[in-house]
């Protein structure tokens, strides 16, 4: 409850959206219990089901910051539970890997998150969601469709330059 | 494998939205998602409804299916986990493959747990709008089906474990019973009586447990330990490790001569079944109706074993039957079973945690596990209730919630405490005839004929104190005579009592055994934090574990008392019946394929297999997935770096098509 209606303070209107890859064994099945108990999250993630962490390419979470969420959420089960004995490791590793780069490339640490929550942890979903929810909403919209629209343009207008300089040098020919 | 080719027809999508009478409708505006999705591409019916998992509701899919050529169904409700079965049969009584269906959920991820409606409603069409897109591309598959091994494992002989193996051995199925222990019959052979009842423990267990010993339909492997766990439901290989016992179990006739004839003519090393409070011979068996009713040589008692240097008068008394073999080695049995119920049980607490109780420290404060012993007629004492100097008591404590119900040990109540406080106090005081001052934070006595028997030892003359005891310790007036002062605020008189008592009974509450987490691992159990086995579901599936075919019952799962451990015993041993009973069970065709063209051969996919699902085919040289093994996780998935590896039901596509769904602008009025 806390954190629901905050999202809307700050930024104007902008409240984040999240992409979440839930482990069908653990965190999905959490993800259900929090909801089967009423506890109240905030309402800015998305959830999409797989069946193991280990299957969160890391292609899907660049896609989803490409297509414009503000943030990503992967859960799995906790080390030693997996429930494919040790998807979630290999999940660690590349997030691990990813997270360097995304890092690299400017898109701050606490947009991509990854946690281990099990069946029973319903609490700790929306201890995660909340706590990420209120981080982004910090660091405002990660925007990159818009920066891709921009890049776009940039590109468009030096060729556009480059076109008027070559029609230029014709013409003074 | 490649599902049949993709007839080229136009995608036709039906969307339903379910009100779950107001538990969705009361905070989503279902009228308004169905209006969105009626507007997008391809959908061409897109309705909401009050309950879409009655009769009527998956009536409404099938009909539309019919009257409006649809192709693919949306239905955004429940969790998947509830329904996604109902509505795959609906769609496939429509007509349709049952996987050109896709869930939204949109009660647990949504309308529990958000109250602004604006905002719920939005998230429906977002979920919504990724189903829908993600629908259309979805393929026809096959459901596989694979045959089941008629055969159970039961881990743990425990009243659970010997329940469920009777039910099924008397179904006429093969039972293995594995058990660490030297016998069979767990925490409750050790009981003295059970409430309510107080029918003696080793009545109604001694039976079952000789049932157990004799059935042919069951393997008893005591003194064992399953160590390695491979395969899936209907074929798991288990392998189950023997220790030696030093007596061969099909020539010993259970005459316990050797125990007699042993070198050391005086038990002298301490008993475990009675938990130290006797002592035992190297070779010993835990207690008279032990089962299997055969002797084990404790190695690291036994003169032979340790040096070789004995005399072996056990040999010679078990003479011609040879039954001794001071060479036996461990042995690994390796079977097969089709489904696993796992009934480890639990520990009791361990009171030395809290130091002010003084357990370990003052001889006469004891637990209720050695109390249950101390009492028991075939126990260490045959029955007496003595101090440890021998003194008959004239004043005992029984300390309630030992260890439960305290955030400094365990948060949780144990449920069978404060009855079986109950139970001492009234077996003590009948024995003794001490007066018994029993001290409790709540009286819980649940359950069928419960609150009577409080009422009953009430009536006897118990003395009841409501409060929680905040120190033990030695009585200072009268020195070294083992006296104690028990000291309590009685919270309905408001006054601090100091009682002083000739032993203290610590009530000990149940925690989950750190020994059955190795056991937990190896059949990737789920637990909550506190390391109780975790059911599918609390309500509708108690006994079913996360792994089809792995069953859960007894104290592993939970505290619980005898007549809801045989109860969920029961229901394990049924549940694991209509498993194996079916001769082959239905397998989710979420498995990943190679497309052969697309793959360079870098076997990167190999190594990561846990199931060992991918070999490498050298002439083509390709990788190639064995579907029977495949578990489908998607690992290999991820991890190839062509994208040649699919997955069924969760292809790069599907999910980035739903990926897209969700993060499309909106505009909603």
């Amino acid at each position: 409850m806390e954190n629901e209606n905050k999202n809307k303070s700050g930024n104007g209107n902008w409240s984040p959206r999240i992409v979440a890859f839930f482990c069908n064994w653990c965190t999905y099945t959490a993800a259900d219990l929090a909801g089967v108990s009423r506890m109240k999250y905030a309402p800015n993630t998305r959830i999409i089901r797989l069946m193991c962490s280990g299957r969160v390419d890391p292609q899907f979470i660049l896609e989803a910051l490409a297509r414009g969420a503000d943030g990503v959420l992967i859960g799995g089960c906790h080390p030693g539970d997996c429930h494919y004995v040790e998807g979630n490791y290999k999940c660690l590793r590349r997030f691990r890997m990813l997270k360097r780069m995304l890092v690299d490339m400017g898109i701050e640490d606490k947009r991509v998150r990854l946690e281990w929550i099990s069946a029973a942890e319903g609490e700790k979903v929306k201890r995660v969601v909340n706590e990420m929810v209120a981080e982004i909403q910090e660091l405002g919209p990660l925007g990159i469709p818009k920066k891709f629209e921009e890049w776009d343009k940039e590109i468009e207008d030096l060729k556009h330059e480059i076109e008027n300089k070559e029609k230029e040098e014709v013409a003074k020919q | 494998m490649p599902t049949t080719p993709i007839k080229n027809e136009p995608v036709k999508i039906g969307y339903y939205i379910c009100h779950c009478g107001t538990n969705i409708a009361s905070v989503i505006d279902v009228d308004a998602v169905a209006k969105y999705i009626s507007k997008l591409p391809n959908v061409v019916v897109s309705r909401n409804y009050k309950y879409m998992c009655s009769d009527p509701g998956q009536k409404l899919i099938e009909d539309d299916i019919a009257k409006y050529q649809l192709n693919r169904i949306v239905v955004a409700a429940c969790s998947p986990l509830l329904h996604e079965t109902t509505f795959r049969n609906a769609t496939r009584k429509g007509g349709l493959n049952p996987f050109y269906f896709q869930m939204v959920n949109v009660r647990e991820h949504n309308a529990w747990v958000h109250s602004d409606r604006e905002q719920a409603t939005r998230k429906a069409i977002e979920l919504s709008r990724a189903a829908v897109e993600r629908v259309s591309l979805h393929k026809p598959l096959e459901i596989r089906k694979l045959p089941i091994n008629p055969n159970v494992l039961i881990v743990g002989g425990g009243i659970a474990g010997i329940h469920a193996a009777l039910v099924l051995a008397n179904a006429g199925k093969h039972v293995y019973l594995v058990e660490r222990e030297p016998t069979i019959g767990g925490h409750m052979a050790k009981f003295d009586k059970t409430f309510p009842t107080l029918d003696c423990a080793a009545c109604v267990l001694t039976p079952k447990m000789a049932a157990v010993g004799k059935h042919p339909n069951i393997t008893l492997w005591t003194y064992s330990d399953v160590v390695k766990v491979d395969g899936y439901v209907g074929n798991y290989k288990v392998t189950v490790r023997r220790r030696p016992r030093y007596v061969i179990e099909e020539l010993c006739t259970g005459c316990l001569e050797c125990i007699d004839a042993c070198i050391y003519k005086e038990p002298k090393f301490s008993d475990e079944f009675n938990l130290g409070l006797g002592k035992r011979k190297p070779v010993y068996i835990p207690f008279a109706q032990a089962i299997p009713s055969i002797a084990t040589i404790d190695a690291n008692t036994c003169i032979e074993l340790k040096t070789g240097k004995c005399k072996k008068t056990c040999v010679d008394a078990c003479g011609d039957r040879k039954a001794i073999d001071f060479k036996q080695k461990e042995e690994l049995k390796e079977i097969t079973v089709g489904a696993v119920i796992i009934t480890t049980g639990f520990k009791t607490f361990d009171a030395r945690r809290i130091l002010y109780y003084g357990y370990g420290v003052y001889p006469n404060v004891i637990t209720s596990l050695e109390a249950e012993r101390l009492l028991n007629a075939a126990g260490p004492t045959s029955g007496e209730f003595l101090t440890r100097d021998g003194r008959k008591p004239k004043q005992i404590a029984i300390i309630h919630c030992v260890g439960s119900r305290d955030e400094n040990t365990n948060k949780w109540c144990s449920r069978v405490c404060c009855l079986y406080s109950l139970k001492l106090a009234h077996l003590i005081h009948e024995r003794t005839e001490a007066e018994v001052f029993n001290f409790y934070i709540d009286m819980r006595t649940p359950g069928k004929s419960m609150e009577e028997f409080y009422n009953r030892v009430a009536e006897e003359g118990v003395n009841f104190v409501r409060g929680r005891v905040a120190d033990i310790y030695p009585d200072p007036s009268d020195g070294s005579t083992g006296h104690l002062v028990v000291q309590a605020e009685d919270t309905l008189l408001g006054k601090i009592l100091k009682v002083p008592v000739d032993m203290v009974v610590l009530s000990v509450g149940l925690e989950p055994d750190p020994a059955s987490e190795n056991i937990r691992k190896m059949f990737n159990l789920s637990c909550g934090s506190e390391g109780w086995f975790l059911e599918r579901h609390p309500k509708l599936a108690p006994v079913s574990s996360f792994n089809e075919g792995i069953f859960i019952a007894g104290c592993c799962q939970g505290p619980k008392d005898i007549p809801d451990t045989v109860a969920q015993a029961g229901a394990a041993a049924a549940e694991a019946f209509s498993i194996i009973d079916l001769g082959n069970i239905e397998i989710e065709p979420n498995t990943a394929y190679i497309i052969e063209s697309e793959c360079s051969g870098c076997k990167s996919c190999i190594p990561l297999c846990p199931y060992s699902a991918i070999s490498f085919d050298t002439e083509k040289h390709k990788s190639v997935i064995n579907e029977a093994l495949c578990k489908g996780c998607g690992t290999c998935v991820a991890a190839c770096p062509s994208g040649s590896i699919v997955q069924n039901l969760f292809e790069d596509e599907e999910i980035i098509s739903e990926i897209n769904g969700l993060l499309e602008p909106i505009e909603v009025k």
